[in-house]
C-alpha cells in the first residue's frame, strides 16, 4: 500500500445549480453504464412493446371497426400505450435502487438532493426515445405511414415523450411510497387498466357509453388522439393538442415536488 | 478544539421500540472510538444518525463541529461511511464505482479518475478494477467499499461492523488499513461485537446496551472493571475438577465450573504468571490437563459483569437473570 499525500478537499455545496447539473449528469452516466453491462435487458425492454404492437395488429385487433385502416389507427395508440407502460419499468428500477446498499452511500455524500432521481429520469427518457424510434420503424415496416409535415411529426413525438415524462415522475413517486419490491406488483397490476381504459386499441364509440366516457377522460386518450391528429392518422381529431400538453404538465407539477420531498424524507 | 463527534441525549424510536434511548457520546479528534455492544443495542442506528441517513427524534448530534440535522451538507462533505452492507453499485466495475463517487464529491473528472487509480492500487484491486463488483469476493468488496469511503480523506470515518463476516486474512487487512488511516489524523468511530477488535483498534470504548452507553473508558480500564482476561482449563478426568479448583490461586467465588466439559474458568490479572501458577499447581497434584488457555473475556462475560445479565438471558425478554456459565 502506497501512502497518499495529496489532500482532497471537498467543495461545499455553494456551487448550487452547477453541482445539481453535474451530479444529475453523473447519475445519468451511471444508468447508461448499466445499459452497457446488461445489453440483453435493454433489448428486452425495446422488444416487448414491439410484440404488443404486432399482437394487436395481427392477432387480437384485426377486423375492428375504427373508421379506417386498423394498423393506421393502432400504431399511434400503441406508441402512447408504451409511454404509459414505461411507468412500470421506472417503478421497478427505483425500488430496486432504494433497496441496494449504494443508496446509503449516495445519501451520505454531499451531492445535490434528487440527483439520483433526475439521473433515473434522464436515462428513462433516453430509453423511451430509443424505444419510440424502433417502434416507428416497425410501424413503417407493417405499412403504417405518417401523413404529415416534419414539424407535425416532431410535435407528435414531443407529445408522446412529454406524456412519458409525466408517467416517469408518477412512477418515481409511487416507488418511493411503496418502497419494497413486494408492493411493486400492485403498481404493475394497476397500470394495465389505466393503459387499456383508453382509446389506444379501440374507439370509445365501440364501447358501452359509460366506459366510453371514462376512456375519453383518460389523459392517455388525449395524448393518443392529439398524436393521431398530428400524424394524420385514422382516429385523430383536432383540438386535443392543448389538453395533451396540459395534462402531463399538471401531473408533473404535482408529482415532481412530491417525489423530491419523499426522497428527502427517507431519513425519517 | 471541538470534539470530532458530540452526541447529547439522542433518542430514536422505531414503532414500539426505542433504538436509541438518550445516548451520549464524545469522540476526540484523531482518535479511534469503538461502540461495543450486542446485536440490537443501537450501534447501527447511532451510525446512521451521525452519517445523516436518519433523523433523531430528539437530542443533539454534531460531527466535525456541524449539526447532523441542520447542517447535513457540511457533515456529508467531511465524513466517510463503511456500512454493514456494501454500499457499492454491484453492476458497475470497481474503477467505475470509485470514479462515480469521486465526481459526486465534485473532484472533477480528471481528479476523480486519478483518485480511483490511486485507491485501486492502494487496496490491491488494480487488476480487478474493470470487473463487475458483483463478481468480487467478500474481502475484495469490503476493500473497495473502504476505498470508496476514503475518496476525500474524510475528517471522520464511520465503520459499522467493518469485519463482520470476513475471513481472518481480510479482517487483518481491514485492521491494518484502519491503523494506517489513524496515523494520518482521521477520527474513526467503529462499531463492533468483538471485544478483541475494540481492544486492537480503539483508544476509547463505549459499551452500548439498549440504546444507551452503559460504560466507557480505555480497553484496560474496561477490562479492569470487567475482571480482565480469563484462564480456561480443561481436565482429562472430570472427577478431579473439585481437587483442581481447590488448588487454584484464585478466590473460589471467581471460579466457574463446567462439569460437562470437564473445565473451569477464572479471571486473571497477570496472564503469564497465572498460566505458570496453574501449570505448577496441577503438576504438583498430578492432575492431567487436556488444554489450558488464557483469553480475553467474551462480550457475553463483559455484559454479565456490567449489567448483571448475560446476552443469552437478555434475549429472553423479561426472564430472570441467572448465571450463564
Amino acid at each position: 500500500m502506497s501512502a497518499v499525500s495529496t489532500t482532497h478537499t471537498v467543495r461545499e455545496r455553494d456551487g448550487g445549480p452547477a453541482f445539481a447539473l453535474s451530479d444529475s449528469w453523473t447519475m445519468t452516466r451511471r444508468e447508461l453504464a448499466h445499459w452497457g453491462r446488461q445489453p440483453v435487458q435493454v433489448a428486452v425492454g425495446v422488444v416487448f412493446p414491439v410484440m404488443i404492437l404486432l399482437m394487436f395488429g395481427y392477432l387480437i385487433g384485426g377486423g375492428r371497426n375504427v373508421g379506417g385502416d386498423y394498423i393506421d389507427y393502432l400504431v399511434p395508440g400503441i406508441l402512447a400505450l408504451t409511454m404509459t407502460f414505461g411507468l412500470e419499468s421506472t417503478v421497478i428500477a427505483v425500488t430496486q435502487d432504494l433497496n441496494k446498499g449504494v443508496i446509503d452511500r449516495f445519501r451520505s455524500m454531499p451531492m445535490a438532493n434528487g440527483a439520483v432521481l433526475v439521473g433515473r429520469s434522464a436515462a428513462d427518457m433516453l430509453q423511451s426515445a430509443v424505444s419510440l424510434a424502433v417502434m416507428i420503424g416497425v410501424g413503417y415496416a407493417i405499412g403504417w405511414r405518417a401523413h404529415t409535415t416534419a414539424g407535425g411529426f416532431l410535435a407528435a413525438v414531443g407529445l408522446l415523450l412529454l406524456f412519458r415524462f409525466a408517467m416517469l415522475w408518477i412512477g418515481i413517486y409511487l416507488a418511493l411510497v411503496a418502497g419494497k419490491p413486494e408492493l411493486v406488483q400492485a403498481v404493475q397490476i394497476l397500470v394495465w387498466p389505466v393503459g387499456f381504459l383508453s382509446n389506444a386499441i379501440a374507439t370509445p364509440a365501440s364501447m358501452p357509453a359509460w366506459l366510453g366516457t371514462v376512456v375519453q377522460w383518460n389523459p392517455m386518450s388525449q395524448t393518443a388522439t392529439a398524436v393521431r391528429d398530428l400524424f394524420g392518422s385514422v382516429g385523430g381529431a383536432s383540438g386535443h393538442v392543448l389538453s395533451a400538453v396540459l395534462w402531463p404538465v399538471a401531473l408533473f407539477a404535482v408529482f415532481f415536488p412530491l417525489a423530491l420531498r419523499r426522497f428527502a424524507r427517507l431519513s425519517h | 478544539m471541538a470534539d470530532a463527534i458530540h452526541v447529547e441525549g439522542v433518542r430514536k424510536r422505531y414503532r414500539d421500540k426505542a433504538a436509541l434511548d438518550g445516548l451520549d457520546l464524545r469522540v476526540e479528534h484523531g482518535t479511534v472510538h469503538a461502540l461495543l455492544g450486542p446485536n440490537g443495542a443501537g450501534k447501527t442506528t447511532m451510525v446512521r444518525v451521525l452519517t445523516t441517513l436518519l433523523r433523531p427524534d430528539s437530542g443533539r448530534a454534531a460531527v466535525a463541529g456541524y449539526d447532523v440535522v441542520t447542517r447535513a451538507d457540511r457533515v456529508r462533505a467531511r465524513i466517510g461511511l463503511l456500512g454493514q452492507h456494501a454500499a457499492l453499485d454491484e453492476e458497475l466495475g470497481g474503477r467505475q464505482n470509485l470514479e462515480m463517487f469521486g465526481r459526486l464529491y465534485h473532484l472533477g473528472a480528471r481528479r476523480a479518475r486519478a483518485r480511483a487509480d490511486e485507491l485501486l492500487a492502494r487496496f490491491g484491486l488494480t487488476d480487478n478494477g474493470d470487473k463487475q463488483v458483483k463478481r468480487y469476493s467478500g474481502g475484495m468488496r469490503r476493500r473497495l467499499d473502504l476505498a470508496a469511503s476514503l475518496i476525500t480523506e474524510p475528517e471522520v470515518l464511520f465503520l459499522d461492523e467493518p469485519t463482520t463476516g470476513l475471513d481472518p486474512r481480510s479482517r487483518a487487512e481491514v485492521w491494518a488499513s484502519v491503523r494506517s488511516l489513524v496515523g494520518g489524523g482521521t477520527t474513526v468511530l467503529l462499531t463492533t461485537q468483538y471485544l478483541e477488535e475494540a481492544d486492537q483498534l480503539a483508544d476509547q470504548i463505549s459499551v452500548v446496551d439498549r440504546g444507551r452507553v452503559i460504560a466507557d473508558g480505555t480497553a484496560d480500564e474496561l477490562k479492569a472493571r470487567t475482571g480482565g482476561d480469563r484462564i480456561d482449563v480443561v481436565l482429562r478426568d472430570a472427577d478431579r475438577l473439585a481437587a483442581a479448583v481447590a488448588l487454584m490461586p484464585f478466590a473460589a467465588d471467581d471460579v466457574t465450573v463446567d462439569a460437562d466439559r470437564r473445565s473451569f474458568s477464572a479471571p486473571v490479572t497477570d496472564r503469564m504468571s497465572a498460566l505458570t501458577q496453574v501449570v505448577r499447581a496441577l503438576e504438583s497434584a498430578d492432575i492431567e490437563a487436556e488444554d489450558i488457555a488464557v483469553r480475553r473475556p467474551t462480550l457475553d462475560e463483559v455484559f454479565l459483569r456490567l449489567t448483571g445479565r448475560s446476552e443469552e438471558v437478555r434475549a429472553q425478554d423479561g426472564s430472570l437473570a441467572k448465571e450463564a456459565v
